[in-house]
């Protein structure tokens, strides 16, 4: 067992800590209060490899692993959540089941542009009705001739204000309820295809989450990814990757407050001593240390494992469950450490425990993760 | 594996990586190549085929000679003897002392595997187990002189017991002001006062003893000594009656003008406080492993019971709020063991040795942590003092997580599990211990946030 990393590893974390100290942090704060998507920051992203990590170069990847990938995802997030969102869904949620299920053809066309950071993908499961039940979504895709015609809605798309692409899951047949479900490449300007407003969230601001919507939108079959009605298992085993990348971001965010906590302690003085003098905020911080270490850790085996080739979906759900509590946690108390500053915009943890609530919704909630997790636990082990 | 992975049979380009990592600024300036083409993951969650047989083994052995008779020691508090024998032959007892001296030579993380499978099935046996290897054994190899180690540890990796003599009634968490006292008398020392809740105390054939040598106080005040059994005046109190952990023994240690020879000695003179910090840093990673392998146990007895148990017409296992109860046992179970094993291959990695050397220098090891702010945080950070920091997580958060885990399994087991002779309610009542010795919850808590702080 080793659980250091690597030359390689380091080097590659202090780069993207440096990019994102120097690139990233410094908007961070005015996106969030303005909404405006990072367009530049995602380019900027692609030209450092970070767009497409775990492609190979063939197809404009990185070809790294994917604990790099980890280390990816927590330093942009460490300095904007937004954009680490960004990132993991392009990564995750839409280059690796290109990678995985493209045919050549299609991974030369629509893979590569989004591993090289050229194109932006979104990835379009949820709907109005159809949020942790996936398998009960209702957009339609109808096979004419030598096409696919697709009509339907998707809700709470992230990066869908800008996206070039999004791969969007639609049923070829409802009856065949998960059976059914088929995934569609879609190029934003395909005729039919429209996008809605940003949308103000608590947090991950300018993240371009929005609406799509298909009216009679024309595909050639070539566009369609894997065989109909594989494409529930195809969006399933995203999310597994995708739950490494959202474990990712929350201890990002976690790694951010905590940092900004231990300093601002060391220098707060009430009672004539530096709030770090106190035990209540030793133990605070104590705890705060311990728990994103532990989710670092998780985090780091699901990625580990999900190298060893072998089926991670446990792995990933307790790190997605696991690490997306612990920032929520971290980050409250966080922002009690800093008091009534911390409530203010004038700090940044405000920001962070906004940020972090999201991670334990999107790609499964905490609930979702724990049905995962109890259904190997009980019967699978 | 027999698939060749392109990504590993790259070669690293690290110069040209490391040129363009220099200059970053602007970053898109610096290109592609700052980031591409790394080696593949230096990072292996798996265990050596060693540890896997070390764990077999040792569940083999846990299963068939220590789980018979389990549930009856608990409620006579026998301690068994018989077991303590069996372990020493299978090499159990000095796994981390070098083989010239009898020993096993053993890693940190194979100790903490043995310790986690002994506790699965008796954590009584575990702690009876782990105390004589770490916090006995391991001072005296790694403080003790030649002569020292060559007469006292090829007895205990034979299956003489070890003990550990710090804690006093007025001394718990602030081991500094412990009031035992030993005085220089010709080529003697000789120890007055009293030790409390000594783990093997009575069974064990050595003793390492902390005392007052010095009695203007201060850091360097405490000296440590290796005390045998028969040393004259030295006496043993009734065995404790206790919550858990039942069939380990628990009693007081009275010194009355007890009296050793001048080179039991342990270290050197007013080394003690220090020699106890390191001790106790390294030791943590086996209480750690201990809540690990209770944790562990409480559930696969919940699962198992939560299939078979039907009420509403189905297996409990499938209303959600059992699932919800079984997930994030199995969760925390998982970060736990890895925070352990991490700690184990961090004190592997000599954490003692830095430890005391800077221990050495500041008087006080607990305050001697080299690690700086934030980025200590950063497991793939090495800094001196990480060790110490990295067993009280894993002691933190894998004893609190194990007492959550069998207050939910014993939950699960509703009214069963509440019934004496139900092994979860021997669990929960052991795993009570596990925040409390080796340094309560609060006292890690301290000694992580002194680390935090030290930067």
């Amino acid at each position: 067992m080793e659980i250091e990393l690597t030359a390689e590893h380091r080097l590659l974390r202090d780069t993207v800590r440096r990019f994102a100290d120097e690139v990233v942090r410094p908007r961070a704060k005015e996106i969030d209060q303005t909404g405006e998507f990072p367009r530049a920051f995602f380019d900027q992203a692609g030209k450092l490899g970070l767009t497409g990590v775990t492609v190979p170069e063939e197809y404009g990847g990185a070809g790294m692993d994917a604990v790099s990938y980890c280390l990816v995802i927590e330093e942009v997030s460490r300095a904007c959540a937004t954009s680490g969102v960004i990132l993991s869904v392009n990564n995750s949620l839409v280059c690796e089941p290109l990678l995985a299920h493209g045919t050549e053809a299609q991974k030369r066309e629509f893979l590569t542009p989004l591993a090289a950071g050229a194109k932006l993908g979104c990835f379009a499961l949820t709907e109005p009705g159809a949020g942790s039940d996936p398998a009960a979504l209702r957009t339609t895709a109808r096979r004419d001739a030598d096409q696919y015609v697709l009509n339907g809605n998707k809700v709470f798309i992230t990066s869908g204000t800008d996206a070039d692409l999004a791969l969007v899951f639609a049923t070829v047949d409802p009856a065949r309820k998960h059976r059914g479900i088929t995934a569609f490449i879609v190029p934003a300007g395909t005729p039919g295809y429209s996008h809605g407003q940003h949308e103000f969230k608590l947090g991950v601001n300018a993240s371009g989450t929005t609406e799509l919507a298909f009216t009679d939108l024309r595909l050639p079959a070539g566009q369609r990814l894997g065989e109909e009605g594989e494409g529930f298992k195809i969006a399933m085993a995203a999310l597994d990757c995708g739950r490494i990348g959202i474990a990712a971001q929350a201890v990002g965010i976690a790694q951010a407050a905590f940092e900004e906590a231990l300093a601002y302690s060391q220098q707060r003085e009430q009672f004539g001593r530096h709030l770090s003098d106190f035990q209540a905020i030793q133990f605070y911080l104590a705890d705060m240390a311990t728990e994103l270490d532990a989710a670092r850790l998780l985090t780091w085996k699901a990625a580990w494992a999900k190298e060893q080739g072998k089926r991670y979906t446990l792995e990933a759900a307790q790190a997605k469950l696991f690490a997306s509590e612990m920032a929520q946690r971290v980050t409250n108390k966080a922002l009690q450490i800093h008091g009534g500053y911390g409530y203010t915009r004038e700090y940044n943890v405000e920001r962070y425990f906004r940020d972090a609530r999201i991670t334990e919704i999107y790609e499964g909630t905490s609930e979702i993760q724990k049905m995962v997790i109890a259904d190997w636990v009980v019967n699978r082990a | 594996m027999a698939e060749l992975s392109p990504r590993t049979a790259q070669p690293p380009e690290l110069r040209q990586a490391a040129a363009a990592a220099a200059e970053l600024t602007p970053v898109a300036a610096a290109g592609r190549a700052g980031v591409e083409r790394q080696a593949g993951s230096g990072i292996d969650f798996s265990l050596s085929g060693e540890q896997e047989l070390l764990r077999e083994q040792v569940r083999r052995f846990a299963e068939e000679r220590i789980r018979p008779g389990v549930q009856e020691r608990d409620r006579t508090h026998r301690f068994p003897q018989e077991i303590v024998a069996e372990m020493a032959e299978l090499g159990l007892l000095g796994m981390m002392v070098p083989e010239e001296y009898g020993g096993s030579g053993a890693d940190v993380l194979t100790y903490a595997i043995a310790v986690e499978e002994l506790a699965r099935v008796c954590p009584a046996t575990a702690v009876t187990m782990s105390v004589t290897n770490s916090v006995c054994c391991w001072p005296i190899v790694r403080f003790g002189a030649a002569r020292l180690k060559q007469r006292v540890l090829p007895e205990l990796t034979r299956g003489a017991l070890g003990a550990f003599g710090l804690t006093e009634p007025g001394s718990g968490s602030d081991p500094g002001s412990l009031r035992t006292t030993a005085r220089r008398e010709r080529s003697s020392w000789v120890l007055d006062g009293e030790k409390a809740w000594i783990t093997n105390a009575g069974f064990a054939r050595w003793y390492v003893v902390f005392a007052r040598t010095d009695p203007r106080g201060g850091k360097r005040g405490l000296s440590a000594f290796v005390v045998p059994a028969d040393a004259p005046g030295l006496a043993i109190g009734q065995p404790e009656e206790k919550l858990g952990v039942k069939a380990s023994r628990t009693a007081a240690l009275y010194f009355n003008g007890c009296r050793i020879p001048d080179e039991n000695l342990l270290g050197a003179f007013g080394q003690g406080l220090q020699i106890a910090f390191a001790t106790l840093d390294h030791s943590r990673v086996g209480i750690a492993a201990q809540a690990v392998g209770i944790h562990q146990r409480a559930l696969e007895l919940a699962v198992a019971y939560a299939r078979d148990r039907v009420q509403f017409g189905v297996p409990i296992a499938q209303h959600q709020a059992i699932q919800w109860k079984l997930a994030e046992m199995a969760t925390e179970l998982a970060a736990a063991r890895l925070l352990a094993y991490r700690a184990a291959i961090a004190a592997t990695e000599g954490g003692g040795e830095e430890r005391s050397e800077l221990a050495g220098a500041a008087g006080e090891a607990e305050e001697a942590a080299g690690a700086a702010g934030a980025a200590a945080t950063h497991p793939g950070s090495r800094r001196r003092g990480d060790p110490g920091r990295l067993a009280a997580e894993a002691k933190l958060f894998a004893s609190e997580a194990a007492n959550r885990a069998c207050y939910a399994s014993l939950q699960i087991h509703g009214g069963n599990g509440f019934h004496d002779d139900h092994e979860i309610s021997r669990l929960y009542r052991d795993v009570r211990v596990t925040t409390i010795y080796e340094g309560t919850s609060e006292v890690q808590r301290l000694v992580i946030a002194r680390h935090l702080l030290a930067g």
